[in-house]
C-alpha cells in the first residue's frame, strides 16, 4: 500500500490501512456499498457501475428499506447482528416517501453510521439542494446520469487514494483505460479531507463555482436547466455538477 | 450478408442514431459496462426501460384523460420517465419530458396532452431504433462475429 512512495497525510504510517478519522479501510475488493434508488433502471445501472469497480452492492428501492437494513428503523430493536456493514451509501435524492436528503440526515444522526460516507445522486442541478446536502454531511453529490468516471472517483477515495497536497495521486490500473476521452481527469474529492491540517483548500461553495447563476429560486423545486452552457467546471471542484453537454465523442 | 458488411451496417446505424440525437453519450456509457461476464447488459437495461416506460405512458394517458387532471400525479410520472430515459441515453425522449414538465408546472392541460403525444412519438422512435440495433447485433453474433466497438471521434 505504501509502495507509491508517498504517504497520505490522512494515514498513520504505523497503520497502513487506516483512513479518514482513524477508520480502518477495507481491502480493495471488499468495499460494500448500499445503493438506494426508487427507479429500477437506475438501480440496475448503479449496481453494475459499482460492481464493475469491484464493490459489493446491496441495492434497495427506498429510504425505509435502507434504514431497515441498517437497523436504524425505529420499529424494530436494532440488534447488532442485524446491521449491515457498509462502507458507503449512495442514494437518489428524489424518492417518494423519504427523500435522499432525509435518509442522509437519519444516517448522520446515528452513532453507528454517521462515519459512513453518503453520496447523493440527482438529475437536477439545483445549487440550494447541493448546498443543503453537503452541509448535512454528504460526501459528494453526483449529477445523473451517473457515469463510470464518477463511480471510479468515488471508489478511489474509498480505498484511501486521496489526493495529496502535492498533487501526487496513485493511479489504479483501470484509470489508464478511458473511453470518454473528452472528460477531464476526475477531480479530487477534497470534501473527504475532514482532517483540517490536510486540507489544502476549503471545499468550494457551489455559488463560487459558477460564473452565471443557474436559478434564483430559493425553494427546492426542480430546475429545468440541465447545465449552463459555457460555465466551465473547475477541476478542483469537489462536486461534478456540470454534465458534459453535447456528446463527448471526440 | 457477409459478416464484415453486417458489422459495418451496425456501426453506420449506431452512428446515425447519435447524429440524429436519438441517443446520447450515456448510451456509450452503458456499452462500456457490457463485457464477457455481462454480455447482454445493454439490452437487459433497455428492455427494463421499455417495460417501465410502457407502464408510465399508460398511466400518463389515464391521468390526463381524467375530468380534473391531478398534476401531482402527472408530474412524478414524467419525472420518472425523464430519469430513466436519461439513464439509458434516450436523449430525445428525455428532452420531450423536460418540456412536458414545464407545462405540468403551468398546469396547462392542453399543452400536456400535446407533450404526451410528443413523448410517445420520441419513445416509439427510440424503441424501434434500438430494437433494430439489437437485431443487427444478434445477427452478427449468430454468424460467429464480434460486435464492433463503437468508434468515437465522429
Amino acid at each position: 500500500m505504501a509502495s507509491d512512495g508517498g504517504v497520505s497525510c490522512l494515514r498513520s504510517s504505523e497503520m497502513p490501512n487506516v483512513g479518514i478519522g482513524g477508520m480502518e479501510l477495507p481491502p480493495l475488493d471488499e468495499v460494500h456499498v448500499l445503493a438506494v434508488d426508487d427507479s429500477l433502471v437506475d438501480r440496475i445501472v448503479i449496481e453494475r457501475l459499482l460492481r464493475i469497480t469491484s464493490c459489493k452492492v446491496t441495492a434497495v428501492d427506498s429510504g425505509w428499506r435502507a434504514l431497515e437494513l441498517l437497523g436504524l428503523d425505529n420499529e424494530k430493536a436494532s440488534v447488532e447482528l442485524q446491521r449491515l456493514k457498509v462502507d458507503m451509501i449512495i442514494t437518489d435524492y428524489c424518492m417518494p416517501g423519504m427523500t435522499g436528503y432525509e435518509l442522509l440526515k437519519k444516517i448522520k444522526e446515528s452513532s453507528s453510521f454517521r462515519q459512513v460516507p453518503v453520496v447523493i445522486m440527482s438529475s437536477e442541478n439545483v445549487l440550494t439542494r447541493i448546498d443543503r446536502c453537503l452541509e448535512e454531511g454528504a460526501e459528494d453529490f453526483l449529477l445523473k446520469p451517473v457515469k463510470l468516471a464518477d463511480v471510479k472517483r468515488l471508489r478511489n477515495c474509498l480505498t484511501g487514494d486521496v489526493k495529496l497536497s502535492n498533487g501526487n495521486k496513485r493511479k489504479l490500473p483501470e484509470d489508464s483505460v478511458t473511453v470518454n476521452a473528452s472528460l477531464p481527469p476526475p477531480p479530487a474529492l477534497t470534501t473527504l479531507s475532514t482532517d483540517s491540517s490536510d486540507s489544502s483548500s476549503p471545499p468550494l461553495s457551489p455559488v463560487e463555482v459558477f460564473s452565471s447563476p443557474l436559478s434564483s429560486r430559493e425553494d427546492d423545486d426542480d430546475v429545468l436547466t440541465s447545465s449552463p452552457e459555457g460555465s466551465p467546471t473547475p477541476e478542483e471542484s469537489p462536486v461534478r455538477r456540470q454534465k458534459m453537454g453535447s456528446p463527448g465523442l471526440d | 450478408m457477409e459478416l464484415a458488411q453486417m458489422q459495418k451496417s451496425l456501426q453506420d446505424y449506431t452512428k446515425s442514431l447519435f447524429l440524429e440525437g436519438v441517443l446520447d453519450s450515456q448510451f456509450l456509457q452503458l456499452q462500456q459496462l457490457q463485457d464477457e461476464s455481462n454480455p447482454d447488459f445493454v439490452s437487459q437495461v433497455v428492455t427494463l426501460f421499455f417495460q417501465d416506460s410502457d407502464r408510465i405512458l399508460n398511466d400518463l394517458s389515464l391521468s390526463l384523460d381524467q375530468q380534473v387532471v391531478d398534476f401531482k400525479k402527472v408530474d412524478p410520472h414524467v419525472h420518472q420517465l425523464k430519469g430513466s430515459s436519461s439513464s439509458i441515453g434516450a436523449q430525445r425522449v428525455k428532452n420531450a419530458c423536460v418540456v412536458f414538465r414545464s407545462f405540468c408546472e403551468q398546469q396547462n392541460v392542453e399543452a400536456c396532452h400535446r407533450c404526451l403525444q410528443q413523448v410517445k412519438q420520441e419513445y416509439y422512435l427510440v424503441k424501434n431504433r434500438l430494437e433494430t440495433l439489437f437485431k443487427l447485433e444478434q445477427q452478427i453474433v449468430a454468424s460467429g462475429g464480434m460486435i464492433p466497438a463503437m468508434e468515437l471521434g465522429f
